[in-house]
């Protein structure tokens, strides 16, 4: 790992280390399988590296693949930073990073730039990631082919052939459907001009961070048993038709709280009367601005916390 | 004189003599069947069977059931392997490709490009899960073609091709008829242009008015694009309307073969004159 001087925010607060466990849980075996397999992954970029998924102590799908993946790259010097659609105080940001806290003693951020390795399930954060990042996600389905064809054995050999041209069938239902290309999250996208892979559900608005991104990101699918990785600069394309190319979301809003413009918004109802208002998912990048003096029209009045989704940071800084 | 021999039975796509006196055309076959035999465990499915098989034509195998139809058109199509013998395919770039030897890329590359496979249940053949659209589109797309708006027009004219109504274009194939969703199983095999197709009973399920139209319309299509077909059938009426030669398989072995009309009307093989006396007559 990265050994940047970041003993800013070592746990001292408090969490007590669980005895009676190897370090961050797994036992060294399985982590060395889980890096040979991570290795193979990086090596072959797109390319899903069957691995053998461990039992983890929490239900399929909240993360195992990318906690398993988390688990055998932390080292002692890693900052880790846990979110969950973007935000770090979600139930399962909390609950993964709680179980690295006990497990592993190190220290733990939510700022995305004091972060060396950070577990995201279903956004990249909007503050550029740099060479100093491991972005690990958490993958539901590995298996971008899986919609169009049920069979393993079937997309292998599509893999290994590189027959793609099923994947465009499905842009092109979308079209035929509803107009434009209308899949939103987890669009495929194809790797260094070889592999297609599923970028696991993010936003369609996340794909083109993945392009060129300096930093690290391995995927793990804990309940599929795979792990698939793109090494850092590595071209990564979103599928797309001459006449219908690719394009992310756009909002007529900016986020209520700090008035970012460019990051990604979610839509919140505040009451049965109608109204919403829309917020960056990222919770650290909207403190960031608020903190550098940003404002939207719902911010909270000077000297009052401002209603964000993220508290946790502020006794430390305070 | 190559040139001139295969610019002639373009236009003709009257294959008469393509097949029986070999010397005097300089046309290189399409596919070779060399003594292909396959045995599930020690039983046979096919037995010896060896053919030739030149562009533009069409050779009907027919039988009763389990006489081994399927497995060899199965065989020469790649969908299994034989346990002896060999099928050689001459591909469109002139090269000889051993079907069965070939690297499976190419072999998968071949199925989608330069062949069809028209299926008797349609659903078989089809993608069930998207549009008819997308269905005809696929092959193009695999291919590598990434506008849509052309892929559509393109399906656009081959439903219209197959007597389908284009604004019936972006329904699921389950909302089609039986007889529909044959004929879009067929535009979605000949989009490609290809040069050889394989038909397992393809007028199988359907009812004897719509078998006729799907008839017709098989019988124009490939004489316009100058198909070869290898179609299974146990329908002799099917076999008489199509196909330019015959195979009679029974218990694995072809027990007679010749041009249809010859083996129709004048059959050898008792078992053929049984077959041709079985026809019931309205």
């Amino acid at each position: 790992m990265n050994h940047t001087i970041n003993t800013t925010q070592k746990t001292a607060n408090a969490t007590p280390l669980e005895t009676g466990y190897n370090f961050a849980f797994l036992d060294e075996q399985t982590k060395r399988m889980v890096r040979r397999a991570t290795l193979k992954a990086v090596a072959i970029p797109g390319y899903q590296v069957p691995f053998a998924s461990r039992e983890m102590p929490m239900p399929y799908g909240w993360g195992t693949g990318g906690i398993q993946l988390t688990a055998s790259i932390i080292g002692q010097q890693d900052t880790l930073k846990v979110t969950d659609q973007g935000a770090d105080d979600t139930t399962n940001a909390v609950s993964i990073r709680s179980f690295f806290q006990r497990t592993t003693g190190v220290a733990t951020t939510e700022e995305t730039n004091k972060a060396t390795l950070i577990q995201t399930r279903h956004r990249i954060p909007e503050q550029p990631l740099t060479e100093d990042h491991i972005l690990v996600y958490q993958v539901p389905i590995p298996e971008p082919l899986r919609w169009m064809e049920p069979r393993e054995t079937e997309t292998r050999k599509m893999h290994a052939h590189e027959e793609y041209g099923v994947m465009h069938v499905k842009l092109y239902e979308d079209i035929a459907h509803h107009g434009h290309i209308a899949t939103s999250f987890d669009y495929p996208v194809q790797i260094a001009g070889r592999y297609i892979m599923s970028p696991s559900p993010i936003p369609k608005f996340d794909n083109p961070k993945m392009d060129n991104c300096p930093a690290l990101q391995i995927f793990g699918a804990g309940r599929e048993q795979r792990i698939y990785a793109i090494p850092p600069y590595t071209n990564v394309h979103s599928l797309d038709f001459e006449d219908h190319p690719f394009s992310v979301q756009t909002w007529d809003e900016v986020c209520g709280l700090c008035g970012a413009e460019d990051s990604y918004l979610d839509e919140i109802i505040l009451d049965n009367e109608g109204n919403r208002m829309f917020v960056c998912s990222d919770s650290n990048y909207c403190q960031q601005r608020l903190k550098a003096g940003h404002a939207g029209a719902m911010t909270a009045p000077q000297g009052q916390p401002a209603a964000t989704r993220t508290e946790s940071n502020e006794e430390n800084n305070a | 004189m190559h040139n001139l021999c295969s610019a002639t039975q373009n236009v003709a796509a009257m294959p008469k003599k393509l097949w029986q006196p070999k010397v005097e055309t300089e046309e290189h076959p399409l596919l070779t069947v060399n003594g292909v035999s396959k045995y599930y465990g020690d039983r046979a499915g096919c037995l010896h069977v060896s053919f030739d098989l030149y562009p533009g034509e069409i050779v009907g195998i027919v039988g009763e059931s389990g006489s081994g139809k399927s497995t060899l058109l199965n065989c020469i199509s790649g969908r299994l392997s034989p346990t002896y013998g060999s099928v050689n395919y001459q591909q469109e770039n002139g090269d000889l490709c051993n079907v069965h030897e070939a690297p499976e890329h190419l072999r998968r590359m071949l199925m989608r490009t330069e062949w069809g496979y028209v299926h008797q249940h349609p659903r078989d053949g089809l993608r069930n899960n998207v549009s008819a659209g997308a269905n005809i589109g696929e092959r193009l797309m695999g291919v590598g073609m990434r506008h849509y708006g052309n892929i559509r027009s393109k399906a656009t004219d081959w439903l219209e091709r197959v007597e389908i109504s284009k604004n019936r274009m972006d329904d699921l194939p389950r909302t089609f008829s039986g007889g529909m969703q044959q004929r879009l199983q067929i535009a979605r095999n000949l989009v490609s242009n290809p040069r050889l197709i394989f038909m397992d009973e393809p007028t199988g399920g359907l009812d004897v008015s719509v078998q006729a139209r799907l008839l017709d319309l098989l019988r124009e299509l490939v004489a316009e694009m100058g198909l070869a077909v290898v179609i299974v059938t146990h329908d002799l009426a099917v076999a008489r309307i199509l196909a330019h030669r015959l195979m009679v398989m029974r218990g694995g072995h072809v027990v007679e073969s010749g041009l249809t009309d010859q083996v129709l009307d004048d059959p050898h093989h008792e078992y053929t004159q049984l077959l041709v006396s079985s026809i019931l007559q309205v």
